[in-house]
């Protein structure tokens, strides 16, 4: 029972990494029908932003770059990632996606691709290839939890990211904005038609995905401590297996998508399967594709001859 | 024994979520015949070209083609019993020479492996060698044959619809559909168009089923009419009766009857 | 008598005297470093077989797979393991000479067909799930694939596991890697040039149109990936007996990545365009070892190059150099078509 709990609640906490990344790629897939490749890296760069940071704002406000733990600190560090990869989720779409615009969507896919492997081992000639060690934003403690411990860590990131997801479902079905945005994923010509500035309602689409993405890659930073520039690979699939899990284009449904991938790696990862723990969200994948394309909240598209 | 019928439709009926596309759609195509498909914007038209073709799966009902039912076969399948198409919104191979499209077309006829090609063994070359003259041949019908290796996107829109028609003729269909042929067309080559279907319909002695707008040609050409209209079908028979028929004005009212 | 039969074994018999000989010459060159050249031409001569078999694949039928590494990766475990455990012994009790030389070509060559064809076996697995999927989510799903073959074989201690698989025997050379170049390029541009490479472009071109022409289009996409997986397998078989070592991280999605490269580089579609890019590449890779070392890089620059030399290429050329035509159509439109 106690261990049933702990890997519940492990996977909780990775799932919602999982959701917050997955909510980027749903955003921009229900928007561009284009797998951003390069969103996970976004994240990567988050969790980096953090690292570094915390260091800059420790030495502007203690004078010293040695990390205190404290609020102030991490809203301040979680609020520099945000807007850090805030504008690079901007110079992304306006850069390298928007001259795309009208070419073959292949030319995008492979775009983002590249743009991902961009990051990726930029970040390594950046950052240095080594993993890093996350500082203590916040100070950890054990909670007993209906007779398991869990961490402090684990609460926090749970509420950090119910309340960005909060945030998220308001924007997107509660402001004019979201209205907005749900048109242009309807029907991009006929949005624009409407009077709707569909150029910069993406590139909104694509800040708010990567603000989103830095949400994650703080969290992630904050409870698994070890960051590197690599990390955006695999977990990016993850949740964009968690996306598609949840139907693409969907918002609750990402979420959903990200706790059922984060949940069932972490029953795997404790079970007979564990060695095989990074090949199972592409068994699901696969799976889903198979049976259920649309995904469990998606709805189906047929194409018009 | 009577003559097999190219098409039967029979009861034919379509739903897309609630909404019923089609309803009750029956129609028997004997060879050789020349057959129209009209009605407003919307009425379904293209729906049951594609039920026919089986891009779509029908509802409801039978459809036959050269007597074999169509219910479990795949649209590929439905090529090979005789029923080949055009597309309203043209979907010739963009990037592929013309001679490679009307070679596509005649897919179905061209029986070696992927173990012949690579071997180029004597069944292989027998193939190709005919393909390549029937293709030419049919590049010819339509005054295209001096441009067989130019890439089709090169080609101008009316030229695109008749390179559709060849590649599907590539097929040695008994039934062709023509999806709108003439849209698109000034007066001049839709005139054309109607002798090239006729020489058509009599040079390789096959049925022919139009969806068209330009009234003229279906008028002029087709020997019998099918008006459909909100999914339904609300007259047939001679253009003349057709063009005479009060249902059929009423629900082209407003519009022309020569548009 | 089937002459064509004749022509075929005739041609591979000239072209394997003319590699032979080619790879004599290689060893007597009085180069300083020739071992080296040797290495990089081999490697040159394997990524052409990726680059040309990914774009069977990706270029032909128009099926955008990212799981190239994972077909590989199978074609040398199973060639490997034939080769190690059970050819090598084999060869060990029979007597040093002519034999036992000529058993081990043909123990190799067998060897290599096998991995090429369990290859072929997971390129149908995978091709299966593409009748349902475009695009993007075939990307991924063959990823995805590509990824899940990895993990596999990560967890198969009998070839090693995630040590990896020391000891394969050395049994590739100059001649086996472009004997199969040739035979790649040879199949790929027959098979353009049929009824079967048609229906491939069809189902490229449009879909729909491709089903309502009377192709099947699920037939010809799985065909695609068998043919294109066959001999991505054989490529990974020639890399680890020429390596004689192999290890699961050779074939991670990176490996992948380096075949679209390739391919989309030289244009989708275009042989010729496959094979220079691929030479093209494999000499840029080289290069960049240099300058790695000349600047001290910690990390490797190579994946940073490929990556802008993507983004700039779809920004600029998206066709790719060659477009989807062959080298040789370029002469051909110079000299004018007046007539």
């Amino acid at each position: 029972m106690d261990s049933f709990l702990q890997n519940l609640i492990n996977g909780i906490g990775i799932g919602s990494i999982y959701a917050l990344i997955a909510l980027g790629y749903t955003m921009v897939y229900g928007i561009l029908k284009l797998i951003n490749f390069a969103h996970s890296d976004v994240f990567m760069v988050g969790a980096f932003m953090g690292y570094y940071g915390a260091r800059i704002f420790s030495k502007l406000m203690y004078g010293s770059s040695v990390v205190e733990p404290g609020w102030t600190l991490f809203l301040l560090v979680l609020a520099f990632s945000v807007a850090c990869c805030g504008v690079l989720g901007y110079l992304n779409e306006r850069i390298a996606y928007r001259p795309l615009r009208n070419a073959p969507r292949i030319a995008s896919l492979i775009t983002a691709i590249g743009l991902s492997f961009l990051f990726e081992y930029g970040g390594q000639m950046v950052f240095g290839p080594d993993p890093k060690f996350f500082p203590q934003l916040l100070e950890k403690k054990q909670i007993e939890f209906f007779g398991t411990s869990i961490t402090s860590h684990l609460v926090i990131v749970l509420v950090v990211a119910l309340v960005f997801m909060g945030i998220l479902q308001y924007i997107v079905y509660g402001t004019k904005f979201g209205r907005a945005m749900r048109a242009v994923s309807h029907n991009y010509e006929t949005a624009s038609l409407m009077g709707i500035p569909t150029d910069r309602v993406i590139s909104i689409t694509f800040v708010i995905g990567s603000m989103l993405a830095a949400v994650g890659g703080v969290l992630y930073g904050l409870s698994y401590s070890k960051i590197d520039p690599l990390m955006g690979i695999m977990l990016g699939l993850k949740a964009f297996v968690a996306a598609v899990l949840g139907g693409i284009g969907n918002v609750p449904g990402a979420v959903i998508g990200g706790l059922v991938i984060g949940i069932v790696e972490s029953f795997a990862g404790a079970s007979a399967l564990s060695t095989y723990k990074d090949a199972i969200a592409f068994v699901i994948l696969i799976l889903i594709l198979l049976f259920r394309p649309s995904g469990i909240f998606g709805k189906h598209q047929a194409e018009k001859v | 024994m009577t003559i097999l019928n190219v098409l039967d439709a029979q009861g034919v009926t379509i739903r897309f979520g609630g909404l019923t596309a089609v309803s009750e759609f029956n129609l028997s195509i004997r060879p050789t015949e020349l057959v129209g498909l009209i009605g407003p914007n919307g009425a379904g038209k293209t729906t049951v070209f594609n039920m026919l073709t089986g891009v779509y799966k029908p509802t409801e009902g039978e459809i036959r083609v050269n007597g074999v039912d169509t219910k479990s076969l795949k649209a590929c399948d439905i090529t090979k019993l005789g029923a080949a198409r055009t597309f309203q919104n043209i979907r010739v191979f963009k990037t592929l020479s013309l001679l490679d499209n009307v070679r596509i077309g005649g897919h179905i006829h061209y029986k070696y492996s992927w173990a012949d090609s690579v071997l180029h063994s004597v069944k292989f070359r027998e193939h190709e060698e005919q393909a390549a003259q029937e293709a030419i041949e049919l590049l010819s019908i339509f005054d295209l044959a001096h441009r067989a290796h130019d890439e089709a996107r090169s080609l101008p829109y009316g030229d695109q619809r008749r390179l559709e028609i060849a590649r599907a003729l590539a097929a040695k269909p008994k039934l062709l559909l023509l999806d709108e042929p003439a849209a698109g067309l000034n007066t001049g080559e839709t005139a054309g168009l109607m002798a090239q279907i006729h020489e058509i319909r009599d040079r390789f002695g096959i049925a022919v089923l139009i969806i068209e707008h330009n009234m003229e040609l279906v008028m002029g050409i087709c020997e019998r009419i099918l008006v459909l209209n909100y999914g339904k079908t609300i007259a047939q028979g001679h253009p003349e009766a057709i063009q005479n028929d009060p249902v059929v004005i009423e629900a082209y009212l407003g519009e022309p009857a020569d548009a | 008598m089937r002459n064509w039969l004749v022509r075929d074994v005739l041609g591979i018999t000239v072209i394997s005297a003319i590699l032979i000989g080619l790879s004599y010459l290689l060893g007597w060159l009085p180069i300083p470093g020739m071992a080296y050249y040797n290495r990089v031409i081999v490697t040159i001569g394997i990524n052409i077989i990726l680059a040309v078999s990914l774009n069977i694949i990706n270029g032909h039928a128009g099926q955008f797979s990212m799981g190239h590494a994972g077909f590989m990766a199978v074609g040398a475990y199973t060639s490997a393991y034939l080769t190690y455990f059970h050819f090598q012994p084999f060869l060990a009790t029979m007597k040093e000479g002519p034999a036992q030389f000529a058993m081990q070509q043909v123990l190799f060559l067998a060897a290599l067909l096998a991995g090429g064809g369990i290859a072929a076996l997971a390129g149908w697995l995978v091709g299966l799930p593409s009748l349902r999927l475009r695009g993007d989510y075939l990307a991924i799903v063959t990823l995805g694939f590509g990824e899940i073959i990895r993990v596999l074989i990560l967890n198969i201690d009998k070839i090693g596991g995630a040590r990896g698989l020391a000891g394969v025997p050395a049994f590739a050379n100059f001649f086996w890697v472009y004997l199969f170049v040739c035979i790649v390029v040879i199949v790929s541009w027959r098979l353009i040039r049929s009824q079967v490479g048609r229906a491939f472009l069809a189902v490229r071109e449009d879909e729909i149109a491709a089903e309502a022409m009377g192709v099947n289009t699920t037939h010809y996409k799985v065909q695609a990936f068998v043919i294109g997986s066959f001999f991505a397998g054989i490529a990974g078989g020639l890399l680890g007996h020429y390596l004689v070592y192999l290890n699961p991280g050779m074939f991670q999605f990176t490996k992948s990545f380096e075949a679209i490269v390739m391919v989309v580089l030289g244009g989708m579609g275009s042989i010729s365009g496959a094979v220079l890019a691929a030479v093209i590449l494999s000499v840029a890779l080289e290069a960049l070892r240099f300058v790695k070392e000349a600047f001290g890089l910690t990390a490797d620059p190579r994946m940073v190059i490929y990556a802008i030399v993507l983004i700039l290429l779809m920004r600029l050329r998206p066709q790719g150099v060659l477009g989807n035509r062959e080298i040789g159509s370029f002469f051909r439109r110079r000299n004018g078509r007046s007539e």
